[in-house]
C-alpha cells in the first residue's frame, strides 16, 4: 500500500507527484467477485449454463460412446488374437474352383513359426431340421467337415456338449456353429438333424466366432465320417492356421507354396482379423457428423452465455458505477465480467463433460462394453468452453468497461 | 478556517453536456482539509454534476479540477481509478450494497480496488462498521437492517480506506428524518475525527447543519457561508446517538441466526 503525502506543491502547475498507479486485482478476488456476480442471479446462470452444459456432454458422449466400442471391438481382437492366416482355394487359371491337396494341412503344420493349424472341407450336402423340410430350404448353413483341432486353433469354445473327438469325428454326429443351431432350432446336444438323406446326432453347439462367421454358420463333422456317410472327397477348402504374432508376415509369404507346390496361384491367403480393424477404424466415421450436432449446440449455448452476460451488464449498471467510484479501472471491470462470463462456461462445461461421462458410462454398460472416455476429450471439452467463454464475454466485458461512471451511477 | 491544505480546488470549471446543456458555469471552489461542507441548491442547479468533478467521475469542458493536490486534467483513467480508490469514498443516495452479502464483506468489497490484502481488508472493514456504530451488525445482511443501517454500512464502505475526502450524494435522500440523523451524526463524528466531507443536498435544513454552506444555482455558486461555531443540529440527531440504533423489524430471528 502506497500512501501519498500530498504536502507540497498544492498550487504547482502540473503538480503531479507520486504517480498514481491502480493496485492490482488479485486473481483469488477476481474469482471471488465474478462468483458473487454469478451467485446473485442463480437460476439464468443455471440456465445458461444449461445451454452450454448441452453441447459438451453431446461431444464427450459422441466421442466417450465411439471411443468404447472402439476399445470393445480392440479388446476383442486382442482376445482373438490377430495372428491367424485362413488359407482358401482360389480358383484356376481358367476360372473353376481349384481344391486344395489333401496334405495340405500336414503341410502348414511343418512351418516352423505355425503353432496350430486345421482344415474344414465343404461339402454340398444340406442340413435340415426333418426330412419333410424341402431340400432348398438351407437356411444359409453348409455341412463341413472339420478335423479336431479346429476349436483350438479358432480358440473357440462350446455353448454346449462336446466338440468332435477321435472317437465321435469317425459317426454320424455334428457340431453345430451358433448361427446354424439357432436357426435349426437347436440349443443343446442329443437332438438330431438330417443331413444327406440320414440322421445326425448333435454333439454340442459352438459359442459365436466372431474371426470365423462362416463356422458360426456350419454344421461340421469330422473328416471320417464325411467320407464314409456323405462321399467327402477329403480335400479341404479352408485352411486356418495360428502363428507367432512376428511371423505372420513370413507365414503368410510361405503359405500359397507350401499348401499348394504345384499351383501356388490357385491359394487364396487372408486375415480374418482385418476385418475388425478395419471395423474397429471406421467407427469415427459416423462420430464426425454427431460431433458436428454437438458443436452446433455448444454454439446456441455459447450465444446464450453472451445474451445472458449483455443482460447482466444493462442490469448492473449501478454496480459497475459504484465500483468504479470505488477505484476500479475500466481493465478491472472488464476482468470481472470475462470473467464472469468464463466462470458461467466453464460451469456448464464441467457439467457437460461429466453428464457426457455418465452418458457413455451408461450406454457401454448397456452395451457390454468398456466406458471409454478419452481425456483429449474431456480437456477438449474444458478447452472449448474456455474459449467459447471468452468470446461471449468479449462484448459484454467491453460493454461495461466503456460505461461511464457517472452515466452508470446516475440510471434509475 | 481550520483548513490549510486543499484537498478540493476548482478554478474557473464549467461543464457542458451534448445539446449545449451547461450544468456549471465557472465555478470556484476550495474544501480545505478538515472541511464539512454542504453542498445545496435546488434540482438542476448542478450540484451533482459539481459533485462528480469533485469525485472525479467526469471531467470538465474547461477549467481546472485539483483532488489532494493532483490536477485531474493530467490524469489517465486508470490514473483517476487510483485516485478515488486512495483519496475518495462515496455514499450515494441509493446504498448500493451488494444483496445476499454480510456487512463485514459489503465493507470490506470496497477496499478491492486499493490492494489491501483480504485479511487486513475484513479487519478495516470491522473498524470502520464500529465507528459507524454498527460493530454489532458485522454479520447482517442489507435485507436485515433498516435503511439508516444500510446507508450507514455505505459510510462504513466509503470511510474504511480512511480516504482524506468524503463525498455523500443526497445521503439522507431515501431515508426517514430519524434514520438521516442517525447517519448525519455518523458524518460529524467522521469529520469531527480529520475526514473532510463534502455534503450534496437540496434540504436547506440539512445544509443549515453544517459548518460551511455552499449554494449553487444554474450552475453557478452564489452563495458560500461559514459557521465558525459549530451549527446546532436538526433536533432529531440529538436524540439519537450513533452507537446503538434501535433495532429495526426482524431483528429477533437475525439475532437468533447468528
Amino acid at each position: 500500500m502506497t500512501k501519498e503525502t500530498p504536502d507540497e506543491s498544492r498550487s504547482g502547475r502540473g503538480g503531479r507527484r507520486t504517480r498514481l498507479t491502480p493496485a492490482r486485482l488479485r486473481p483469488r478476488d477476481v474469482v471471488r467477485v465474478s462468483a458473487g456476480g454469478l451467485r446473485a442471479r442463480p437460476a439464468r446462470v443455471v440456465l445458461s449454463a444449461l445451454g452450454i452444459a448441452i453441447g459438451i456432454a453431446t461431444m464427450v458422449g459422441v466421442v466417450g460412446v465411439s471411443s468404447s466400442s472402439r476399445e470393445d471391438l480392440l479388446r476383442q481382437l486382442d482376445r482373438l488374437g490377430t495372428n491367424m492366416l485362413t488359407v482358401q482355394a482360389g480358383r484356376t487359371l481358367f476360372g473353376e474352383e481349384a481344391k486344395l491337396p489333401v496334405t495340405a494341412p500336414e503341410m502348414v503344420r511343418r512351418i516352423t513359426p505355425v503353432t496350430a493349424a486345421a482344415a474344414t472341407g465343404l461339402m454340398d450336402a444340406t442340413v435340415r431340421r426333418t426330412d419333410r423340410i424341402s431340400e432348398d430350404v438351407t437356411g444359409g448353413i453348409v455341412v463341413q467337415a472339420a478335423d479336431d483341432e479346429l476349436l483350438d486353433t479358432l480358440r473357440g469354445t462350446m455353448a454346449a456338449g462336446a466338440w468332435l473327438n477321435a472317437a465321435t469325428e469317425r459317426y454320424p454326429a455334428v457340431v453345430l456353429g451358433s448361427v446354424a443351431a439357432e436357426r435349426l432350432g437347436v440349443s443343446r446336444p442329443g437332438g438330431q438333424v438330417w443331413i444327406g438323406g440320414r440322421w445326425f446326432t448333435v454333439l454340442g453347439v459352438l459359442a459365436p466366432l466372431p474371426l470365423a462367421p462362416e463356422i458360426e454358420r456350419s454344421a461340421l463333422m469330422g473328416f471320417a465320417a464325411a467320407e464314409q456317410y456323405l462321399g467327402f472327397d477329403g480335400h479341404p477348402t479352408t485352411i486356418y492356421e495360428r502363428s507367432a504374432d512376428e511371423a505372420v508376415e513370413d507365414v503368410r509369404a510361405v503359405l500359397p507354396g507350401t499348401v499348394n507346390p504345384e499351383n501356388p496361384e490357385e491359394v487364396d491367403v487372408s486375415r480374418p482379423s482385418d476385418a475388425l480393424t478395419a471395423k474397429a477404424a471406421a467407427t469415427g466415421a459416423f462420430t464426425e457428423l454427431m460431433l458436428g450436432l454437438g458443436a452446433v449446440a455448444l454454439l446456441v449455448g455459447g450465444v446464450g452465455v453472451a445474451n445472458t452476460m449483455v443482460i447482466s451488464v444493462l442490469e448492473r449498471r449501478k454496480e459497475i458505477g459504484l465500483r468504479r467510484s470505488l477505484g476500479a479501472t475500466r481493465g478491472q471491470v472488464r476482468v470481472q465480467f470475462l470473467a464472469e462470463s468464463l466462470l458461467l462456461s466453464a460451469l456448464g462445461g464441467v457439467v457437460g463433460a461429466a453428464l457426457g461421462a455418465v452418458a457413455t458410462a451408461g450406454y457401454a454398460m448397456s452395451n457390454g462394453w468398456p466406458a471409454v472416455v478419452p481425456p483429449w476429450a474431456v480437456g477438449g471439452a474444458v478447452g472449448a468452453t474456455l474459449v467459447i467463454g471468452t468470446l461471449a464475454g468479449l462484448y459484454p466485458a467491453m460493454r461495461a468497461a466503456r460505461l461511464s461512471p457517472t452515466e452508470a451511477l446516475t440510471t434509475t | 478556517m481550520n483548513g490549510t491544505k486543499k484537498v478540493v480546488e476548482l478554478v474557473g470549471v464549467t461543464k457542458v453536456y451534448p445539446g449545449d446543456v451547461a450544468a456549471l458555469r465557472g465555478v470556484d471552489l476550495v474544501i480545505g482539509a478538515g472541511d464539512l461542507v454542504a453542498i445545496v441548491g435546488p434540482s438542476g442547479s448542478g450540484k451533482s454534476t459539481l459533485l462528480h468533478m469533485i469525485g472525479t467521475l467526469d471531467r470538465p469542458t474547461s477549467g481546472t479540477v485539483r483532488i489532494a493536490g493532483y490536477e485531474v486534467g493530467d490524469l489517465t483513467d486508470r490514473e483517476l481509478s487510483a485516485l478515488r480508490a486512495r483519496h475518495l469514498g462515496f455514499v450515494f443516495q441509493q446504498f448500493h450494497l451488494a444483496p445476499g452479502t454480510s456487512a463485514l464483506d459489503n465493507v470490506a468489497d470496497g477496499l478491492l480496488y486499493s490492494g489491501t490484502p483480504p485479511k487486513a481488508r475484513r479487519e478495516r472493514a470491522a473498524a470502520a462498521l464500529e465507528r459507524v456504530g454498527l460493530g454489532h451488525r458485522l454479520g447482517h445482511r442489507p435485507h436485515q437492517m433498516s435503511g439508516g443501517e444500510q446507508q450507514r454500512v455505505a459510510v462504513a464502505r466509503a470511510v474504511a480506506g480512511e480516504p482524506p475526502l468524503l463525498l455523500a450524494d443526497e445521503p439522507t435522500g431515501n431515508l426517514d428524518s430519524a434514520a438521516g440523523a442517525e447517519v448525519l451524526a455518523v458524518l460529524r463524528d467522521l469529520n469531527a475525527s480529520g475526514t473532510t466531507i463534502a455534503l450534496i443536498t437540496h434540504d436547506a435544513e440539512i445544509a443549515a447543519w453544517a459548518p460551511r454552506r455552499v449554494g449553487v444555482r444554474d450552475g453557478r455558486i452564489v452563495t458560500d457561508e461559514r459557521t465558525e461555531t459549530a451549527a446546532a443540529t436538526p433536533a432529531t440527531t440529538a436524540a439519537k446517538p450513533a452507537a446503538k440504533p434501535v433495532a429495526g423489524p426482524g431483528a429477533e430471528t437475525v439475532e437468533a441466526a447468528r
